[in-house]
Order: C-alpha cells, then structure tokens, then sequence
C-alpha cells in the first residue's frame, strides 16, 4: 500500500537515479529454475527449411512479397506491410520459397506463412549495408527495416516504440533486463555473450533520442549480469557523465512487466491504457537493444532468435540461437530431443507462455523460449470453489480483485467488470499462481475482458444508429 | 511425439498452496489450544471436540449428498468449523447439544448458502449464539479448572472472570489467565496456547495478522480510555480465539488490506461496547457476525484503486 507521505511526490518528480527500486504492489516469489543461465549458446546450424509466418508482430499481418520457386538470400525482405503497425519479414536462409501456406499460430489465428528449403549457402542478401542514421526519423526508419520488434515476449514493432510523438517528453530509457519469467535465459545470456552490443545500443538510443538517464534494470537474481553491466556502465571512458547505470531490482514476478518496471525504476505509475511515453519512459528489452546496435553497424535485420530450450521433458537444456522459422521440432532435436514423453509444450515462459498444440510450429521472432514438460509438471489441476482467501487480491500488480472480477464474469456484468478495473489485467497470472482452490483466474480476466469489450462495440453499434 | 498435448491457459506453474493444506494448517495452530483444554478441563474437553467434529463432517457430507453435490469434506474446513464451535462451549455441555450446534453450523450456515467460500457469517460462531439462545442455562454454566482431579463426578460450577471485571469485583491473577487458569469456553481459556497456534499461522503466512492486530489493539485502547484494565481485557472471555482464529476466517472476512483493518477495528469496538456497556457478559461473538455482515460493504468502501487511476472513481449505482 503506497501511503503518499508529503515530500514522495516532489522526490518522484526529479530526474535522479534512485539507489533502490521504487515499492511496487503485489507479485509472487515463483521458483527461478534458471538451469540455463551459466552455459554458453549453442548456434544451430541452418535447417533444411524454414516456415516463416507473416504474422510475427503485433499489428497488421505482411503480405508476402515473393512467390513459390523464387531464390531468395539471407535478409532480403519476404514479407511487408503498408500499415504503420506492422514489421517486414526477411528471409532467415538462402534457397527457395517452396510455397506459400497457411499456419494456425500459437494463438490460434491463421495467417500465409513462405517456406523456404534450405540451398544450405547461407548467402547474404548483396544489398545489405549498415543504415545511415543521423538523426531520429533515420533511427525510426532504421527500426523499421531492420524488422525489429519487442524481442521481450510482446512483438510491439519497435519503430513505433522509438517514433515517440512531438507533444511527448521521454527522458528515460529503461533496459528491460528483470526477466522474471522461471527457466528463461535468453536476455541473461544477451547480456552476458554481448555485453558491448547491448551498451553500444543504449547509447546510441541515448545520443539519437536525447534521452537524459539510462536505467538497466536487473534481476538481482542475476548477480553476473549486475557485474558485467556494470563494469561497462561505470567506467568513466564509456561514460563519462554517468547517464547510465545499473539497477538491480528483486527477484519478484512480474518484475518485467513494463508497466511494474517502471514504477520500480522511476516511481512512474503509467495510468491504465496509456504507455511508457506518457510518463516520459521507454522500455526496450535488453536483447532488442543488442539487435538495433548490430544492425546499425553490419546492416543485417532479424533472422536469428536466441532461445532457451529447457523443461523437465528436454534432455539437453540450453540457449540455441536459431534461424527464424525454424520448425520448434528441429531445435528440441539439436537439443537432444525429449528425455520423456512430453506433456505440455510452451511456447515462452510457464507464467505467461501459450501452450502449444504440436512440435511443428516455427519460431517467431518475439519467442525466447520453448519449455516441454513431463506428465507430473503438465497435469491439470481440478478447481475446488473460491475460499476467499485474498491472496490474488494481496498479489496482484496491478490492484485489481482477480476474485470478485470472476463472479461479475460468471454474471457477464460488463458496467461491474470495467468498474473492477478488469481492461488493466496484464494476464501475468500471479492470481492464478497464488489460488489456493486452483481457479483459472487469468483466463475468466480474459473473458472479462472480452465481455468489456464486446459491450463497448455493441454499444457504439447502437449509438451510430 | 506420439501422445497428444494438454493444452491450458498460462499459467503453467502453480505454487502449490491448496485448501486442504490452509485448513491443516488452521488445525495444526488450534492444537496447542486443544492440549492446554485437556489438561484444565480434563479428557471431557476431548469428547466434546470429537463430537462437534463427527457431527461438522458427516453434516457436510450428508447436505453435500442430499443436495447432490461433489463430498467437499477433503478440504478440511469442516473439522476446522467443529473445532472452533467446540472451543466455544462450556466443557460440561450435553455432548447432544454439541453435535446440534455442529449440525446448525454445517447445514444451515454453510451448506445453505453454498458451501465453502459462500456463507456470509461464520458457521461455528453463528452455531454458538443459536446454541446460548436455545440452551441458555447449559451455555453458561462453567467448570472451574481442574474439576476432574477433585474427584467428584459433577462438574464443579464457577463464575468466568469477564463479569467480576466489568463489575470490579477480584479477578484471577494475570498469569492465571495467560496459563487459562480460569473459568469459560473449553478453547478459549488458554491465551498462551491461543498466541501459540497464531504466531504460527502469522509465520505460514495462513493469515495475515492485520485483523488480531487492529481487534486486539482496539479492545486494549478502548477498554484503556473507559477506565479498565486492558490486559485483563484481552487475558479473558473469547477475545484471543476471536480475533486470531474466527475474525480472520477467509470467507467471512474482507479480502482487502484496508478492510482488514476497519473490519478488526469494528470487531473490537463493538467488543468493547458490549463488555463495559451491554447486558452480555461477552460480546465477541456478537462482535465478528455483525461486521461479517457488513463485509461486502466494507469491501466495496475499501476497494484498491487499480494500478495507475489517480483515484476511486465514484459511479451512481
């Protein structure tokens, strides 16, 4: 409970880098199982063929822009889109497009998909040149070719993120490096195997934006990052003015999540359905920043993914780079396939990750990670009635009453359920975590959700009659 | 990949936290109570514990039957609701009347209103007040501790401490009181045992403490600004298995922080009111049912401001 003493205000407002994180509500302590986090990335070698989904982001879905039995190099654009939310595809191997088809995502919507077989070259596009980027429209078009989006989970295309409006003031950038998420690696290793990458990033983003302060902002789960990073951060000749440092923050899920991070990190509060921008903030993942600094200097957009694999039913846990594309199947057998008959299949971490139906899907670009699971982890518990107990009150980050959310959605109460503040849930599932009755909260806040929303159209269906 | 997959909304972890596991845990904090009862009251205190549990359970699962519903006795919570309604009564009760007490609880209290997590007064306490209303002599006719020693088959009656205190007259020794050297309810009697069993749900994080803390706290200050001894205040009657074991039952209790501390700052006040100012000798049961059922008004009065909204908004409805 933030008890708004006199004088907490006034402090917020200032630009300073606080010492310890800002209190933030709620949270759960999940286990870490970051079996991962010491060993080095395998890279994979290139697949005999690729499955590249034109849905990779959110936004507008890209249309392909080649056809069955073009050649197509490693990095030239195979898929784009005229809408402004929205990311180019590019080809992750050279060889031919052998068709375009139809994938059901992890999400359960079908899009074209190109796949392309594999002339095992691996030969770079020839037009690919590093961008020339002086100012902020060429960062942002930058951005945009380069075929980033929000490496964190979330796909957000990054030019948009990066192209903030006139009438907003960022003033600091946040480098997402909490990953909260149990068993992920992926940014851990970025930060450690590309440590130069990721601050050559940050300053770039620093000088370009004009931003004034630069937080990154870790796990202290993760004590070696902490060291890394800072070693870098904290010498005077990378940066003399000490605009940027490190944060270590406490290991508590959902301490990623964008909107907790920057309450930890400035004691910003981004009021409900508004952005970092609007509190002067951006967010980036730490392997987004990595990405654009690489692409700044060898031109070469987004065709690899590092990706942890790991889970009880691997029988090799480890982070593997790999191509886009790339058939989930292929990277589970690089990794020594299943150890046991796998049971559950996740596509990201097991708070917030989907499950997935089969192996054959390809990895996205916004995947970190793909965990199976044996029987015991995968079973399904039976949910026994809500005892009251509170503990999804007391947890969640985001204040809301996950309990009396499910009774208004038994009710489909809709004026209730957007007066409880249900449109605010981020679905991290730290109610769901805590319930001691087992209950799916996370999935009634989605219906809740839904609910609020299919009222909202129907009523402004009504109202344009 | 020969089998098929399970296929569930996130999350795919859970912490392990059961019902079943909170309700033993309840159980295992009321046994230092239960020994301390036994040893005053001697093994009739037993008797009585296992009747109202008997009749709680096969209760619940004779309404769960009839009404055709999935047996919830797993959960436990039942023989928690039999344990605290024996705690409330006087070990010479009329072991009928305890398994009544159980039956009313169960079925008209809980099971009526839904079961687990649906009854909006707690089940034990509303049995207890049916019971003084129904048998009032049998309710208030106290054993003095240690009667069973003395040998005589009939239980020696003796005065609880709370109406001498109230009415000034000499009181057992504070220690007497902390040990549970004294007249009242089989459960209530012991204070050091009661701490016990709550520290330890405090640690389990089974409860949180904010609600013995505000009742407690409020029982002490107000008893303090009339005149009395607070110590005294808390030392007797049922305030101490009140405010650690039935004011924070879950399902009677708000689900806020901020309801916690108004529904245990209501609790004590109206505790206090009835000691000093009512014709009751004890007023915490009265106490808990009447903010039980301003629960849902306290909660909608405490309801947290989401996550960035600059404050509650006020909507007419």
């Amino acid at each position: 409970m933030s008890l708004g003493f006199p004088g907490a205000k006034r402090r917020r407002e200032g630009l300073f880098f606080p010492s310890h994180p800002f209190r933030t509500h709620g949270g759960a302590h999940v286990p870490h199982h970051k079996n991962t986090a010491g060993q080095e990335s395998a890279t994979m070698p290139p697949p005999a063929q690729v499955i590249l989904p034109m849905q990779q982001h959110v936004g507008a879905p890209c249309v392909p822009t080649v056809q069955p039995g073009d050649i197509v190099d490693v990095g030239q654009v195979i898929g784009d889109s005229d809408q402004y939310i929205g990311a180019p595809i590019h080809a992750s191997i050279s060889g031919k497009v052998k068709e375009i088809t139809t994938v059901t995502l992890p999400a359960g919507n079908r899009v074209a998909a190109v796949v392309i077989e594999s002339d095992g070259e691996m030969r770079l596009c020839p037009n690919i040149r590093p961008p020339k980027v002086e100012n902020r429209s060429d960062l942002v078009a930058a951005a945009r070719a380069s075929g980033l989006v929000g490496l964190g989970g979330a796909g957000f295309p990054a030019h948009v993120k990066l192209n903030i409006p006139p009438d907003k003031k960022v003033d600091t950038l946040l480098v997402n490096v909490a990953e909260c998420e149990p068993y992920i690696t992926a940014d851990h290793r970025e930060a450690i195997e590309n440590s130069w990458a990721v601050l050559s990033g940050v300053y770039a983003l620093k000088e370009l934006l004009g931003l004034e302060r630069v937080i990154i902002a870790v796990e202290n789960n993760k004590p070696d990052v902490i060291k890394v990073l800072r070693d870098i951060a904290d010498s005077d000749a990378r940066d003399p003015e000490n605009h940027v440092r490190v944060l270590p923050l406490k290991a508590r899920y959902p301490q990623g999540a964008e909107k907790v991070l920057v309450q930890a990190c400035t004691g910003r509060k981004i009021p409900p359905g508004k952005l970092p921008a609007d509190v002067g903030c951006l967010v980036m993942n730490i392997t987004s920043i990595a990405f654009l600094a690489n692409y700044l200097k060898t031109g070469i957009p987004l065709i690899s993914k590092r990706l942890t694999i790991d889970g009880t039913a691997i029988a090799n846990p480890q982070n593997v780079i790999v191509p886009l594309g790339t058939p989930i199947r292929e990277i589970i057998d690089f990794c020594g396939g299943y150890r046991c008959e796998p049971k559950k299949l996740l596509m990201g971490g097991p708070m917030m990750g989907l499950a997935l139906v089969d192996d054959s899907l390809p990895v996205l670009k916004q995947n970190n990670a793909v965990l199976a699971f044996g029987e015991q982890e995968a079973k399904l518990a039976q949910p026994s009635a809500c005892i009251r107990c509170g503990r999804c009150v007391a947890g969640c980050p985001m204040n809301l009453m996950p309990t009396l959310i499910e009774r208004q959605v038994t009710l489909k109460d809709d004026k209730a359920l957007a007066k409880l503040g249900v449109m605010s849930c981020m679905e991290c599932g730290t109610c769901a975590y805590n319930c001691p009755a087992g209950r799916q909260l996370v999935q009634a806040m989605r219906l809740g959700k839904s609910i609020v929303k299919a009222a909202a159209a129907s009523r402004a269906v009504h109202t344009t009659k | 990949m020969t089998d098929k997959l399970y296929v569930s909304p996130s999350p795919h972890l859970r912490s392990g936290e059961t019902t079943r596991r909170l309700m033993l845990d309840v159980i295992i904090a009321l046994i230092p109570a239960l020994v301390a009862a036994v040893i005053i009251f001697g093994p009739r205190a037993l008797l009585i514990v296992s009747v109202t549990v008997l009749s709680c359970v096969l209760s619940e699962y004779l309404a769960r039957k009839i009404m055709k519903r999935d047996t919830t006795i797993g959960d436990l919570s039942a023989v928690v609701t039999g344990i605290l309604l024996a705690y409330n009564l006087p070990v010479g009760i009329n072991p009928l009347i305890a398994a009544f007490g159980g039956v009313v609880a169960i079925v008209v209290v809980k099971q009526m209103f839904g079961g687990i997590g649906m009854n909006f007064v707690n089940p034990a306490l509303t049995a207890r007040i049916v019971l003084m209303a129904s048998f009032p002599t049998q309710m208030s006719t106290w054993s003095e501790p240690f009667y069973y020693l003395k040998g005589s088959a009939d239980a020696v009656t003796t005065a609880t401490p709370l109406p001498s205190l109230v009415k000034g007259d000499e009181v057992p020794s504070l220690f007497h009181l902390f040990m549970g050297l004294r007249g009242g309810c089989l459960g209530e009697v012991c204070a050091a045992a009661l701490l016990l069993g709550g520290i330890y749900l405090v640690a389990r994080r089974v409860i949180s403490p904010v609600i013995p803390l505000c009742f407690l706290g409020t029982v002490a200050l107000f008893t303090l600004l009339l005149g009395q001894n607070p110590l005294y205040h808390l030392l007797t009657g049922g305030v101490l298995l009140g405010a650690i074991f039935m004011a924070t039952d879950y399902t009677t209790s708000p689900l806020t922080f901020a309801g916690k501390i108004v529904f245990g700052i209501g609790c004590g006040l109206i505790t206090t009111l009835i000691r000093v100012f009512g014709a009751l000798p004890e007023g915490v049961s009265y106490s808990i049912i009447l903010m039980n059922i301003l629960v849902p008004h306290i909660e909608r009065i405490t309801r947290p401001v989401p996550f960035g909204e600059r404050r509650r908004r006020h909507e007419k409805d």
